[in-house]
């Protein structure tokens, strides 16, 4: 980790999360970024060969449950919070014929 | 202010009612929120109501519940059904959950009464409550100053008397912290005894519910409530609630308990001076206090802002306009998708989530979240070495008391460092808890933090009891 963040780098990153930053907005997150990952190059200096990484702190593995019907969230409840639903669906914008 | 356990004993026993109680509490909410900002939303009507049936039920012979009538405040982080559950951020404004927490349905169960909904920093991210979108928490001892975050508004609702005792969440220290600059007790129990379910998800492998209370005994009496299996919760460890009342009084005698001597720079000189009074205290009353190493501590802030943002960038996916929340509409999916979390999130949430895209990006994976992950092992295995010779440790909860408003929003790493005690015990999965001791700088409380191994809550219990006796 020895490259410094680019503007670039950050615009890639923000379609990556679906984030539409303006450009003063990634200026300042590069800035800012680079700051804490200058910050976070501290850990470079481990030696971390030949250690587990650690997932999760309680080895937990394969949890199942019997495989019964039990009752579900109240469909009229849950699309009733959605911003659009129709017929008992989500309602979403077209997701094809647009440049994406 | 009366104590959680005095308002079981007196509701259980016909000296109270839980009518009067909560009619208390709303009280001081009326008269103070508007000043401190501890509630997001305060359910009054549905809290008399809840309060008038434990009521008759007690009057109608019906055993009171281990929390009749007691009066608790909730993070809005957790679900409510049909009661708005913001997480303080603009994305989620208005929605109803189709569900409760399992925390939520306990506490009912036990006879509690929810009073509302506090404030945090949006989805817990900060450690001053100055980032929520609904306006910062005041810390009641002093209204200039920041209450900590995330959950700052929980332990400001517990220190104003608005609720006998509230529950929070801890991914980094967002319990502890913010009870230890309110001057009240603060519990982050071991990862997997509290139900995750119905919390709403920041950084999934450290996020941990725990209560806030003014003193000890009404944590250990509110834990022993919440925690337990849930077969919702994949996390879950497959055993029932540590007992822990019972071992308050046992003190510590014989007790080993652990000094960190590499313990990372930048605490305040009045706060290490209460720390030093506490091992005092502990030493006095029987305990041994044994030198540890944990040389991986130094390198804690580093994998927690490393793992906790990749986790949340993937958690916070889910906030897309589509199932809950608020849309802002767009000719098409991905750019309602943009718009839509550019215009819900705040600064510090985006900045994580960039943060956590990035170290999880192709090409830097191993170099950033890769690597985090290698040395959260290693700060596992100091605490196990350690714990081979001591069974407890303390350090202090934060590095300052409580801190002016403005004073850190610059600058996001100053911010971060508000956390480097209490981040540890995420990372490893530990219990810890904040113990009010003392006063620091300008007269404000300093709170000490007691750590124990996985399902060391008994020790950390007994040595937090005796440091409050000591105080």
């Amino acid at each position: 980790m020895t490259e410094k963040i680019s503007r670039e780098t950050v615009i890639k990153v923000s379609r990556l999360a679906r984030l539409s930053l303006g450009p003063e907005q990634a200026e300042k997150m590069t800035a800012q970024l680079a700051g804490m990952l200058e910050h976070f190059r501290d850990i470079d200096a481990l030696d971390l060969a030949g250690v587990e990484p650690m997932t999760q702190p309680y080895p937990i593995k394969n949890v199942l449950r019997e495989d019964v019907e039990v009752e579900s969230l109240n469909r009229e409840e849950v699309l009733g919070q959605a911003p659009a639903a129709e017929s008992g669906r989500f309602r979403v914008p077209p997701i094809i014929g647009f440049d994406v | 202010m009366k104590k959680l356990v005095e308002i079981v004993a007196g509701v259980g026993g016909g000296s109270l009612t839980a009518t009067s109680v909560v009619e208390e509490h709303l009280d001081r909410i009326r008269t103070r929120d508007g000043e401190i900002h501890a509630f997001n939303l305060v359910t009054a009507d549905q809290a008399r109501k809840d309060a008038a049936k434990i009521d008759a039920d007690i009057k109608a012979g019906k055993k009171a519940g281990p929390l009749a009538g007691v009066p608790i405040a909730l993070k809005d982080n957790m679900c409510t059904r049909g009661v708005e559950t913001t997480c303080s951020s603009k994305i989620l404004q208005g929605w109803k959950p189709p569900y409760d927490a399992t925390v939520v349905g306990k506490l009912r169960e036990a006879g509690a009464v929810i009073v509302g909904k506090t404030n945090l920093d949006e989805f817990a991210m900060g450690s001053s409550t100055e980032n929520s979108a609904f306006g910062p928490t005041k810390n009641p001892l002093d209204v200039s100053r920041v209450p900590g975050g995330s959950s700052g508004g929980s332990a400001a609702a517990v220190s104003a008397g608005f609720a006998a005792a509230s529950l929070g969440s801890d991914t980094g220290g967002s319990i502890r912290q913010p009870a230890a600059l309110c001057g009240v007790v603060g519990v982050k129990p071991t990862y997997g005894t509290v139900s995750r379910y119905g919390l709403v998800a920041f950084a999934s492998s450290l996020d941990q519910i725990g209560p806030f209370t003014q003193d000890v005994r009404d944590a250990a009496t509110l834990l022993e409530v919440i925690a337990g299996h849930d077969p919702l919760d994949s996390t879950s460890i497959p055993q029932p609630a540590i007992s822990l009342v019972p071992v308050l009084d046992h003190g510590v005698k014989g007790m080993r308990v652990g000094r960190v001597t590499d313990l990372p720079e930048g605490c305040e000189p009045d706060v290490l001076e209460r720390l030093e009074a506490a091992f005092d205290a502990l030493r006095n009353a029987g305990a041994t206090i044994v030198d540890v190493e944990l040389p991986s501590l130094q390198y804690c802030l580093t994998a927690y802002y490393l793992i906790a943002p990749a986790e949340a960038s993937s958690n916070l996916a889910r906030y897309d306009g589509v199932r809950y929340g608020n849309r802002v509409d767009a000719p098409d999916l991905n750019a309602m998708y943009a718009a839509t979390r550019e215009s819900g999130f705040g600064e510090e949430v985006k900045r994580r989530i960039m943060l956590g895209t990035y170290a999880l990006s192709a090409g830097y994976f191993e170099a950033y979240y890769g690597k985090a992950l290698k040395v959260r092992r290693l700060i596992y295995d100091d605490f196990a070495r350690a714990y081979t010779k001591v069974d407890a440790i303390l350090t202090p909860t934060s590095p300052s008391v409580a801190f002016k408003f403005g004073s850190k929003t610059d600058n996001p790493l100053a911010m971060y460092l508000c956390d480097v005690f209490t981040i540890p015990t995420n990372l490893a999965g530990h219990p810890a808890m904040s113990v009010p001791f003392g006063l620091g700088a300008d007269s404000m409380p300093v709170g000490i933090q007691v750590l124990a191994t996985t399902l060391g809550e008994q020790s950390m219990f007994k040595v937090a009891a005796e440091l409050e006796r000591a105080s």
